[in-house]
């Protein structure tokens, strides 16, 4: 009989402070492991976290319910997910020419990565689109919601999943000698 | 194939952290800030980028939390290349790098091999990052065009104020104190069923709160026993010195036609409040930073207000606050200097976070300092419930208060705004301190629990009492305590003198509501057992269950029992107190109301209303009717 998340997202939509308040409360734990899944590291799931905090309020106001909430909140955090990579990398080019302490630090990386678990690994060696999908997938969403909240059909998600799967077995071949 | 994917699964949930806790009340108090700057700007500037709103300062944090020795020079290089001097080798200090250290010293968030994996994390190289960003946001800022509301919702000026050594509000979180609804009760196997009484409310002032904003509450804050009591009866006043009297009456039960529903009401005696004896009151008022909002402190402050209009020249008021730490802001005074009271609420302020403990304790200190023979003591505090720093855990509190409540000093719990109610510890504190907890939602409740019940607020006249009913298994096959989920006592308890229940003030009344299902009834839910020996009952009485009360005068260690039998007869037609019943139980889960709706509440409820001379039912219906609206969504 609890209200569900739907209707209060309206109500926060709104302007209901207490709305949001109980949203967010609600809502957090699952949106950062989602951010975790998403990005493979404590840090970076806080961050990404954050952002989606600091612009949900104003997000909000064009939620109309036409989605479930978690549905339009899981489609704005890939969609979080993806502007971070696209700074990310916009500034990895930038940076490239940055000098000596660019590259120390790169190495200081370099060592920090072989250090990571195969669970990482595996993440990381997937291409962004596939590891959105398997994210989503592995956080109990059906091919279809995933397909939702990617924007991309319901065929498509189960093709880069079996394509994640290929480059995970893949993975565990050489991981496994 | 599928193998890989499941293995994947079960690595993913195992290696899928915890929230950092700080960081989460960080994030959400900053979505809740971002919320209401932008209720204030509506029609004001929109967030113009579409990039999520990570500030510059939020990469400078990155930055700063990820230098080490090795990169610090060539970093401050990169800053100086930016051309921002504030922010030059001195900035590390200017800044500190890890902002939370000051105030939550043990966070275990910034371990060294969490930096490690920032800084390898593919996404960022935070240092470059934040150049472009800098740049911008000086642009507008020397420029000074950027309206204010901008200004105000950008992540950077949030991350300054979050900087700040001061602990900002707690994410909002409520905690309700429930338990599983009561279960039907066989007779043979299990015929007595014992209580504490409760006279708190808050629980009906929280459904409230939550319906008039478009919301049916949280299953859990649905106490129904505290809707019932929420309203005034008419029983029958106790004659003689009796503390109270019970009004014990059997009617039809609207939502089942098989079962009939046992009202015990209870009517606190009403001594003549004009030889009361002298009060000492110690306002312990939370002013952390949460309590700013309108229908928090403001409120309480107008409620207080209200409340000192109702005292006489010898009683005497102190106030002492707790926020960051606690301190004494109004020495004892006589009720009598109104100016000089009115001056001390009106100056506090809120701010900082909430030392529950050290107020407690300090209250509690202020109050024995202020007690003399005959008086009566009792400390009211005010709050949210947040009581985040101290003890914090519920149980710890009881442990502290149940000592304390021995110094014969009560305590009652007014609690304030929603968002971060923290109702488990409230109710901890209350039934432990001897009191009443009451949520004030707005100003005609103030004038309610602190004008109108006062007496009953202020002044007890029975301690721990306690209910026990006995039912016959001759004329009873199933029973149901409806309500009281949270003040179950054991059986023996009853007789246990130590063993707290709850108190009754001047006047107030308890009612408490059985389901009973009669012997033979098709209602029966539990088919009789098939290896039972059936019980022989040697001269089976046609009584339906036999009331025992025992109840301390105040002050006193040993009990008085009242014991009165209840006869099997069905004595009225179900009244405005089942109507309330009824729909507690329809909000709560409905297992037991069948196919009862909130249309038969209202119905039930208009026509059982009666008079009503401050609208407290008609407010009743008004509310069923939203929670009917609501829950037909």
């Amino acid at each position: 009989m609890q209200t569900n998340d739907t209707s209060l997202a309206l109500a926060a939509a709104g302007g209901d402070a207490g709305a949001f308040a109980t949203l967010m409360e609600r809502q957090y734990d699952r949106l950062f492991r989602l951010c975790f899944r998403l990005t493979g590291s404590q840090a970076e799931a806080e961050d990404l976290t954050q952002d989606i905090c600091a612009a949900l309020p104003a997000k909000l106001r064009g939620f109309k319910g036409e989605a479930s909430f978690t549905t339009w909140a899981y489609r704005l955090c890939v969609n979080a997910a993806h502007d971070r990579r696209r700074r990310a990398a916009t500034h990895a080019k930038a940076a490239s020419g940055w000098g000596d302490w660019e590259v120390n630090r790169r190495a200081a990386n370099a060592e920090a990565e072989e250090a990571l678990d195969w669970l990482t690994q595996a993440m990381r060696a997937l291409p962004d689109d596939l590891r959105d999908t398997l994210a989503l997938i592995l956080d109990d969403m059906t091919h279809a919601q995933a397909g939702d909240i990617l924007g991309i059909s319901e065929g498509t998600v189960s093709w880069r999943i079996s394509q994640a799967k290929k480059h995970l077995a893949t993975l565990r071949k050489e991981d496994t000698p | 194939m599928s193998d890989d994917l499941d293995d994947l699964k079960s690595l993913m949930n195992a290696a899928t952290p915890r929230p950092d806790t700080t960081r989460k009340s960080e994030n959400i108090a900053l979505a809740q800030k971002n919320f209401t700057d932008l209720q204030g700007s509506r029609d004001g500037a929109r967030l113009t980028s579409d990039r999520p709103e990570t500030g510059f300062i939020s990469g400078v944090k990155n930055m700063l939390s990820t230098l080490t020795s090795r990169a610090g020079l060539t970093a401050s290089t990169a800053i100086v290349a930016v051309g921002l001097v504030m922010l030059s080798p001195l900035g590390e200090s200017l800044l500190p790098t890890k902002p939370d250290a000051a105030f939550v010293p043990s966070a275990p968030q910034e371990e060294p091999a969490v930096v490690m994996e920032k800084a390898t994390a593919p996404t960022s190289s935070p240092l470059v990052e934040s150049a472009p960003m800098i740049a911008a946001d000086m642009a507008t800022e020397s420029m000074g065009g950027a309206p204010a509301p901008a200004m105000m919702t950008s992540p950077a000026n949030s991350r300054m104020i979050m900087d700040l050594p001061v602990v900002r509000p707690e994410s909002s979180t409520e905690n309700f104190a429930n338990a599983d609804a009561n279960p039907v009760q066989v007779t043979t196997q299990n015929p007595v069923s014992t209580f504490s009484i409760d006279v708190d409310t808050a629980s009906y002032s929280v459904i409230r709160n939550s319906l008039t904003n478009g919301q049916l509450p949280p299953n859990d804050a649905v106490r129904v026993e505290e809707m019932i009591n929420y309203f005034p009866y008419d029983y029958a006043a106790p004659t003689g010195n009796d503390a109270f009297q019970p009004t014990v009456t059997l009617t039809p039960t609207p939502w089942n036609a098989d079962t009939q529903l046992l009202q015990i009401g209870i009517q606190g005696a009403l001594p003549d409040l004009a030889d009361r004896p002298p009060l000492n009151l110690v306002f312990l008022i939370d002013t952390s930073g949460s309590m700013e909002q309108p229908n928090k402190l403001p409120l309480l402050k107008q409620s207080f207000r209200l409340m000192l209009g109702q005292l006489r020249p010898e009683d005497q008021i102190a106030i002492v606050t707790y926020a960051g730490s606690a301190g004494e802001v109004l020495a004892p005074t006589a009720a009598s200097e109104r100016s000089k009271i009115l001056n001390a609420l009106d100056n506090l302020g809120a701010g900082g976070s909430t030392a529950g403990q050290a107020g407690l304790q300090q209250a509690y200190a202020t109050a024995a300092a202020m007690s003399e023979e005959g008086d009566v003591n009792r400390i009211i505090l005010a709050t949210d419930g947040d009581f985040n720093v101290g003890l914090n855990d519920p149980d710890a509190l009881k442990d502290y208060i149940a000592d304390k409540r021995d110094s014969g000093t009560y305590l009652s719990v007014l609690g304030f705004g929603r968002g971060n109610l923290d109702d488990a510890t409230m109710q901890a504190l209350a039934q432990n301190g001897n009191g009443q907890a009451a949520y004030i939602d707005t100003l005609s409740e103030a004038q309610k629990v602190l004008v109108d019940q006062l007496g009953g607020a202020l002044f007890p006249i029975a301690d721990d009492v306690k209910i026990q009913v006995e039912f016959n298994p001759a004329t009873v096959s199933e029973y149901r305590l409806i309500g009281y989920e949270t003040r179950a006592l054991k059986r023996e308890d009853f007789n246990n003198d130590k063993v707290d229940a709850g108190d009754i003030g001047a006047g107030h009344q308890v009612t408490a509501i059985y389901e009973v299902t009669p012997k033979g009834s098709a209602a029966e839910r539990n088919d009789p057992l098939r290896y039972d020996t059936p019980v022989v009952t040697e001269n089976a009485s046609d009584e339906l269950a036999f009331l025992r009360l025992r109840y301390k005068a105040p002050g006193s260690d040993t009990s008085a029992l009242i014991e009165t039998p209840v006869q099997a007869s069905v004595t009225g037609e179900a009244g405005f107190a089942t109507a309330i019943a009824g729909f507690g139980q329809l909000l709560r889960d409905g297992t037991y109301t069948g196919s009862w709706t909130y249309a038969d509440a209202i119905k039930l409820a208009s026509e059982t209303k009666g008079d009503d001379p401050f609208g407290y039912r008609a407010e009743a219906v008004q509310l069923m009717r939203l929670a009917e609206s609501l829950s037909a969504q």
